[in-house]
């Protein structure tokens, strides 16, 4: 703009500065549209913002965010917000809001580790020289991408709770474990004095093994000798914490369920609203996952296995060490969609009444205050800064997995 | 320059639109149907048969405004809602009133924008278990699971009620009565929890009604009415009265048969239009409660064909009964 203004008076100099050379000029024509459609684009969302605003307070409805701080008044299906937030029907509406957002997370962190899982599975699968175990991940892919995700999850919920037995009658796994219709039931864990230090012992070993691990990888760029780290790896992630564990004399109880007269109580209830969303979510994302990860291996050129194979690597050590790692450039940028995807389709968790952000807080809060705008706006710059946060550590990460010029 | 031109005549028809707000009379009488908010099957209170006919007490009011308004009770479009999309349905103006054994307090009433326009069912939250499960009272069910739908006073009653109890339980909450009914068959909870005549509704669509107990206690007081939006008053007092006009002539005895004789009761006369000039101060013409009990009947009418103890949900009239016969429904005066 400042070239454009410049320009004209550059120009004027010759002529005088001329409107008509302003008119005819197609920069400045542009220029002059743009700032016009944004005043009007700004002014429509203004007008329409107030408008709102003046019409919800003319219908006598509540407007701002003190019913944050109001009792909720409700239960929620007990789960691991529940416990993180210590929720209980005195908490506040906020204290709901937490509730749900830990909800969502750990669906989308869990079920985005699963899916990557099947994901890689099938899509390697996909590609094998078996005709029956390449013909049975495509059948996989085509059979759950084509249908409708809110299908698969009411699917997968009702199947779980008609099928599996009533508490009376749950499989047990060596008494410590229950699997009935209201879900699985592990022994809780509850630390004593000193359990710390085992996890510091963990800590530890972690960054021990990651230390020997780059010790051996320079050894091996410098000398050309291999070593194998996963000895050391296991003595120090497994077996330091151990020593550590037994020495302080198991510093760790286990709270066993015990059947009541309706349920199963105590122990850690993993609830089949959880389980039938986590793995219909995953089984549905990995399909399209799998689709990225056989693209991308796909996208590399024939020539490279067949060099791989000639310098005399196993055919695993040439797709783990020649295919996926150009493969992955390929596929990241897809899977991480999908990321995303998975994320916002854990609001259709609503349908099964699993506790996320949607259907705690988007869903019962809402229909106890009525606030639709305010509780609907905190649920998408919810669910916008956790798709935007996963969009930057994968672009990180698809930075580092880019070619590097050397 | 032309889609300059477009795009700034849309700006002014959008900003234009959200300012203006038409009476909702003339909104119905305009569309020619009455947009009725219903739940999505609660068989007797509002369900459709096969044929997509909706059936029920609440359905029952929506035909009577639509027969007061349009003058022909079949004149409605239902819109099946969930317990949670009801309110915002409302006020965002989608339907024009809501009739979904909706529940009367304060906090709605007072702080949502929308107004109640009377009571069409007084109810009460209660339990219903299995029999196989050997529950007889409510107060032994410390432990159980219990099925509850989204977005009710149910969720807060039976909180409320825990707590002062000292009951400890598990809500399992779903969206749909649909599902919340699948998760109690399942077995997924142990106890189903919702307002009474929702919990016979239940009992009677079950395979065998027998295997299911309705316990004693319940927990609430449950007016369920009829649900208007804040800041039209002709409107709310059409729907009000329109229900009022079914309890009126349940009173007068006035019955869909006998709307046609003439009697020397000068309060029938004034309900019927045929004196008076009622009509005038809600802006109808003057048969609009003639038309209401003509074409749906009156409040027992609607009560017996719908839920009575001759249908299969099999409900006595208790507190619903008139005053005059025992229980607490009153319609003030028609004068």
């Amino acid at each position: 703009m400042k070239k454009l203004i410049l320009d004209s008076i550059g120009k004027s100099q010759h002529r005088g500065l001329n409107f008509r050379d302003l008119l005819y000029n197609n920069e400045a024509r542009a220029f002059f549209f743009q700032v016009v459609t944004f005043i009007l684009v700004v002014g429509l969302f203004y007008t329409a913002i107030g408008n709102l605003f003046h019409n919800i307070e003319e219908r006598g409805i509540n407007t701002g965010f003190t019913f944050l701080k109001n009792r909720a008044g409700f239960d929620i299906l007990p789960f691991l917000g529940n416990y993180l937030v210590d929720y209980t029907p005195e908490s506040s509406n906020f204290s709901v809001f937490y509730v749900g957002l830990i909800n969502t997370l750990v669906v989308a962190f869990i079920g985005i580790i699963l899916s990557t899982l099947i994901g890689l599975l099938i899509g390697i699968a996909r590609l094998s020289n078996n005709y029956l175990v390449a013909k049975l991940a495509g059948g996989y892919i085509e059979l759950f991408r084509n249908i409708p995700i809110l299908l698969q999850i009411l699917f997968w919920y009702n199947l779980f709770i008609n099928i599996f037995p009533h508490p009376k009658q749950s499989f047990a796994f060596f008494d410590i474990m229950f699997l009935n219709q209201r879900g699985l039931y592990l022994p809780k864990p509850i630390p004593e004095d000193g359990f710390m230090v085992v996890v510091l012992a963990l800590l530890v070993g972690l960054i021990a093994s990651y230390f020997v691990k780059k010790f051996y990888k320079k050894k091996h760029e410098l000398t050309g000798v291999h070593t194998s780290t996963w000895p050391f790896s296991i003595a120090f992630i497994i077996g330091l914490p151990i020593i550590v564990f037994l020495v302080l004399g198991s510093p760790l109880q286990f709270d066993i369920s015990v059947l009541g007269k309706f349920n199963l109580k105590g122990g850690m209830n993993v609830v089949p609203e959880f389980l039938a969303l986590t793995f219909a979510l995953s089984v549905y994302t990995a399909t399209y996952i799998a689709e990225a990860i056989r693209s991308g291996i796909e996208a590399v050129d024939k020539g490279q296995k067949e060099a791989a194979a000639a310098i005399g690597l196993t055919p695993t050590q040439s797709l783990k060490l020649i295919i996926l790692p150009q493969a992955l450039r390929v596929a990241i940028p897809p899977t991480i969609n999908q990321y995303l995807n998975l994320t916002k389709n854990s609001s259709l968790a609503t349908a099964i009444g699993y506790p996320e952000l949607m259907s705690a807080f988007g869903g019962t809060v809402l229909n106890q205050v009525g606030q639709a705008v305010e509780i609907l706006a905190m649920a998408m710059l919810v669910y916008l800064v956790i798709s935007l946060f996963i969009s930057i550590l994968l672009n990180y990460v698809n930075k580092k997995m880019a070619i590097q010029g050397r | 320059m032309k889609q300059l031109l477009k795009l700034s005549a849309a700006t002014l028809l959008v900003v234009g639109a959200l300012g203006v707000q038409a009476s909702t009379l003339s909104d119905v009488q305009a569309k020619g149907h009455v947009s009725c908010g219903v739940s999505k099957g609660l068989a007797g209170f509002s369900a459709a048969d096969s044929a997509g006919n909706w059936t029920g007490v609440d359905v029952d009011v929506c035909r009577a405004v639509a027969a007061a308004t349009l003058g022909d009770a079949q004149k409605v479009k239902f819109v099946p809602l969930t317990a949670k999309e009801r309110f915002t349905a409302l006020q965002s103006g989608e339907i024009d009133m809501l009739s979904r054994n909706t529940t009367w307090t304060i906090t709605r009433d007072a702080s949502l924008g929308l107004n109640f326009a009377g009571v069409n069912y007084y109810d009460g939250q209660g339990f219903m278990v299995k029999s196989s499960l050997g529950v007889s009272s409510a107060m032994e069910l410390s432990g159980a699971a219990v099925c509850i739908q989204a977005g009710t006073t149910t969720e807060l009653n039976l909180a409320d009620w825990g707590k002062a109890n000292g009951i400890d339980y598990n809500s399992v909450v779903s969206d749909t009565n649909a599902q919340t009914l699948t998760n109690y068959d399942s077995g997924r909870c142990d106890v189903l929890t919702t307002d009474a005549s929702g919990l016979y509704s239940m009992r009677a669509a079950a395979n065998d009604p027998s295997e299911h107990v309705v316990l004693p206690e319940i927990i609430s007081k449950e007016p369920l009415g009829p649900v208007v939006r804040q800041g039209d008053d002709q409107w709310f007092n059409i729907v009000r009265w329109s229900l009022n006009a079914m309890i009126t002539a349940e009173e007068l005895g006035v019955t869909s048969a006998t709307v046609d004789d003439v009697s020397n009761n000068p309060e029938r006369e004034r309900l019927m239009g045929r004196s008076g000039s009622t009509h005038e101060y809600v802006g109808l013409t003057p048969d609009w409660t003639y038309q209401i009990v003509k074409q749906v009947g009156n409040y027992s009418e609607s009560f017996e064909r719908n839920i009575g103890l001759n249908t299969p949900i099999g409900i006595a009239r208790g507190v619903n009964a008139l005053w005059t016969d025992g229980g607490i429904l009153y319609s003030p005066p028609f004068r």
